[in-house]
């Protein structure tokens, strides 16, 4: 009555994890590492969707493949930057040691500090008298500090001079986690419309009215517009501005003329803009936004990383047949009237807790190991997998029998806990279907908003990134990231295995 | 019980869902919530399924039990006119300020500004009384900036009260702080049992601590559910393929001969169990760290079919029953 897995393994099957894959393009991500021409790669996406991460794994990689790289990250995660040496904030890269540079490649990372950038560029714009007094103002003190919009500027700015340094190949930039898609495509505009507009006008005025009796009626509308801000602002608040402005206003043609020119560096062909997400609605929906954002600014996109997705390596089995066979192990009084009789060459089938299956190594190699090989069900039982030798070092050991009890949601389960020696292997199989039970249902979840993504934007090429069932915070966890990202997932096999 | 109710938390912990479960939860018979978005993405209307918010409080849903939501999205651009309209009767001049181009300064890069704005619209609908002398709403339930800018984003105000020294910024600043660091303000944190949500978490609680702002509860959101035991993953490493083949071959999974199919499906299945057994080790470390807080600590189940507007009311209930409301 149920249809033999392995013979429907080949043909399309529901969860079939290559089906978007089939119907958008596939993005390979080391011909676009790799191509001496690309020269800019910007990371964005909302937040928690693994930006970070996904820049350092690719700035690893394009190193280890020989470029000479520079990541600019806006806030990783401690650990992260610990492994990096990027933790202390000093605002120049750093060399990142470690890495394999058989290659020939160098990777450098920093950190953002975004006072500090700030006042690099008011101090090597303005003499040093004029430095101090806008050093010291308190508005400026408060706007570089890291209000609304200043983190994105000054990314842009970290990102124009890095650039004009040339002293890498390859810069890889995350960019900061804004409200919105906005805030850090109109960073430069924004800045920009700002320090040519008439307001700045308006707040120079009283510092500029002089004797010119031409500008008189202009004078008179302006210092009404100054009262009302005065009104609004407090007068010393107004004042500091216009200090502040005064003291500037040298800077703004500068200013001006690098957020126009960062502006066209993302525009130019050598720029490629990655957009990351993770399989959720709302990351995605985002992530749809960006891409629109994009080709309105006529920002080059590569593609869409797609992050955390999951697989399973027995996608033959749908949640509903694993519930069911779940079931029919509860139900059964008799365990013993298995449907094949035990295999008399293997001496485990016949005691469950056999001691060689202790000591069977398998069970510990192959967490994590074969993840990346969704698509492959052909090598089951195998560990080959170009992933697992990175990730091996960081699974921690099995917390064994860790107190169920204390675990919050254990009542969400109807499975009556019981005694370890009380366990049969049927309630143990009757566990492991649930499991893969769950994960379909995952799987199917994250396909169907997928679905939604590529059916609105089928010209978008995505890379996935198989799930890690932990945080990756080392060299070795990042390279596993990259082996992850590149590996451009195999068309279905033609044959069984 | 605190009257405004801010929910932060990391970019995608689903703090937006877990404030709009908690702004359903408090609407207990009777009462009224106002459920206040800032950051102008329109996540409401979407988790709501409704057309995107006008800058206005609307009726939004009737929470289970008969209280009612309503939803507000500040549009800080649109909530600095209407300051100023209110109370300079600057009409003319706040158009004329808005060609100049100041609205947008003031909104956008003038220090913190928009952020008082933002959180002196919250306060003042906590305050808000209606004829007869009762609040307005029963409680305002804020969805607000993640974790990493919720401490700033709360204390702008002092920050600003000492850039303005004097004038009416000044006294708006400083009466929307007596509102923030009160015990009418709690504010909530959402996370994952992973670790950078959780450290992060933990970082921001020590920032709001530092700069006195009230510290809620912690809501774990999406915990998935427990499947497997711990002494099913240690039962795990003692089970024998053959026998785990046998078992699934009985369930009608086919054949448990090598290459039979129940056979062929026991080194997937173990596969996702290790997977399992490593993030359920993580879990509970960082079920561990949150503990030692020393908060009130929620859970929220991983709705297995996604979030909808079903799985937020069902939310909604689920904290309810874990004494939120």
């Amino acid at each position: 009555m149920s249809p033999d897995p392995a013979s429907t393994h080949d043909s399309a099957h529901p969860h079939d994890p290559n089906r978007a894959i089939d119907s958008a393009r596939a993005l390979a991500v080391d011909p676009l590492i790799d191509d001496p021409k690309t020269r800019i790669v910007v990371c964005c996406g909302s937040g928690g969707v693994g930006k970070t991460t996904t820049a350092a794994a690719l700035g690893l990689r394009a190193a280890e493949r020989g470029r000479k790289v520079v990541v600019l990250t806006i806030d990783p995660a401690r650990r992260l930057a610990q492994s990096m040496g990027i933790d202390s904030l000093d605002n120049v890269p750093r060399r990142v040691k470690g890495i394999d540079d058989t290659a020939g490649g160098e990777l450098h990372a920093m950190m953002l500090d975004m006072k500090r950038t700030f006042d690099e560029i008011v101090e090597a714009h303005a003499d040093p008298e004029r430095a101090a007094a806008i050093l010291g103002n308190p508005f400026y003190q408060s706007l570089s500090a890291g209000f609304a919009g200043t983190q994105e500027y000054m990314a842009m700015e970290k990102l124009g001079q890095l650039r004009a340094r040339d002293e890498w190949d390859l810069i890889i930039v995350d960019t900061p986690p804004s409200r919105s898609a906005l805030d850090f495509l109109d960073a430069p505009k924004r800045l920009g419309s700002f320090l040519d507009g008439k307001l700045i006008r308006v707040l120079l005025a009283p510092a500029k009215v002089g004797g010119r009796a031409g500008m008189k009626f202009l004078n008179v509308g302006m210092s009404m517009m100054t009262g009302a801000l005065g009104k609004l602002l407090g007068g010393q608040l107004l004042k500091d501005v216009q200090t502040f402005v005064a003291a500037m206003d040298s800077m703004f043609g500068g200013f001006r003329t690098r957020a126009d020119a960062t502006y066209k560096l993302l525009q130019a062909p050598g720029t490629a803009f990655l957009v990351v997400a993770a399989p959720e609605r709302d990351a995605l929906r985002e992530a749809a936004y960006f891409v629109e954002r994009l080709a309105a600014e006529d920002m080059p996109l590569a593609g869409l990383v797609l992050n955390r997705v999951h697989g399973s390596g027995a996608a033959q089995l749908s949640a509903e047949r694993a519930l069911a066979a779940a079931e029919n192990l509860d139900l059964a009084a008799d365990p013993a009237d298995p449907a094949d009789p035990a295999d008399p060459s293997d001496p485990g089938a016949a005691d469950p807790a056999a001691t060689e299956n202790l000591a069977d190594p398998r069970i510990v190699d192959q967490v994590g190991g074969k993840v990346g090989l969704r698509n492959s069900p052909d090598t089951y039982g195998s560990s080959e997998s170009p992933a697992s030798e990175g990730h091996a070092s960081e699974v921690p050991p099995l917390e064994a029998g860790s107190p169920a009890a204390d675990r919050a949601t254990a009542d969400r389960t109807d499975r009556t806990v019981t005694d370890a020696t009380d366990r049969t292997v049927d309630q143990l199989a009757a566990g492991l279907l649930r499991l893969h039970a769950e994960r379909m249902q995952l799987l199917s979840r994250e396909q169907r908003t997928r679905d939604r993504f590529t059916a609105l934007h089928p010209e978008v090429a995505v890379a996935e990134v198989a799930a890690l069932p932990g945080d990756v915070h080392d060299l070795a966890g990042l390279r596993n990231i990259g082996d992850r990202l590149a590996a451009i997932q195999p068309e279905l096999p033609t044959t069984g295995a | 019980m605190s009257r405004l109710q801010v929910v932060s938390g990391k970019g995608g912990t689903g703090k937006t869902t877990v404030a709009a479960a908690l702004a359903l939860a408090l609407a207990t018979e009777g009462k009224r919530t106002l459920l206040v978005e800032v950051e102008g993405r329109q996540g409401i209307a979407q988790l709501f399924e409704t057309e995107a918010l006008p800058y206005g409080e609307r009726k939004i849903a009737v929470a289970p039990g008969g209280g009612e939501v309503y939803a507000l999205a500040i549009d800080p651009e649109l909530a600095l006119l209407d300051y100023l309209q209110m109370f300079y009767k600057l009409g003319s001049a706040g158009r004329a300020l808005k060609k100049l181009g100041a609205i947008d300064f003031a909104t956008t890069i003038a220090p913190g500004l928009r952020d008082v704005l933002l959180t002196g619209k919250a306060c003042e609908a906590v305050r808000r009384k209606d004829k007869s002398g009762r609040f307005t709403y029963d409680y305002v339930v804020m969805d607000a900036p993640p974790t990493g800018r919720i401490t700033r984003f709360l204390n702008v105000n002092d920050e600003v009260a000492g850039l303005a020294k004097i004038g009416p910024i000044h006294n708006q600043a400083q009466a929307v702080m007596r509102v923030l660091k009160s015990r009418e303000t709690a504010v909530h944190l959402v996370t994952l049992l992973e670790e950078m949500p959780v450290q992060e978490t933990v970082d921001g609680i020590a920032e709001l601590r530092s700069a006195r702002l009230p510290v809620g509860r912690i809501i774990v959101n999406m915990v998935r559910p427990a499947v497997l035991d711990g002494g099913d993953l240690e039962f795990l490493q003692a089970a024998s393929r053959p026998s785990i083949a046998k078992s699934l071959s009985a369930a009608g999974l086919g054949g448990a001969r090598r290459g039979g199919n129940a056979e062929r499906l026991v080194e997937p299945l173990l596969e996702q169990a290790d997977e399992y057994a490593e993030r359920h080790t993580l879990e509970h470390e960082q079920r561990a760290v949150l503990r030692e807080l020393g908060l009130p600590l929620h859970e929220l189940p991983l709705l297995a079919e996604g979030m909808d507007l079903a799985g937020l009311y069902e939310l909604a209930t689920e904290l309810r029953q874990q004494g939120i409301s």
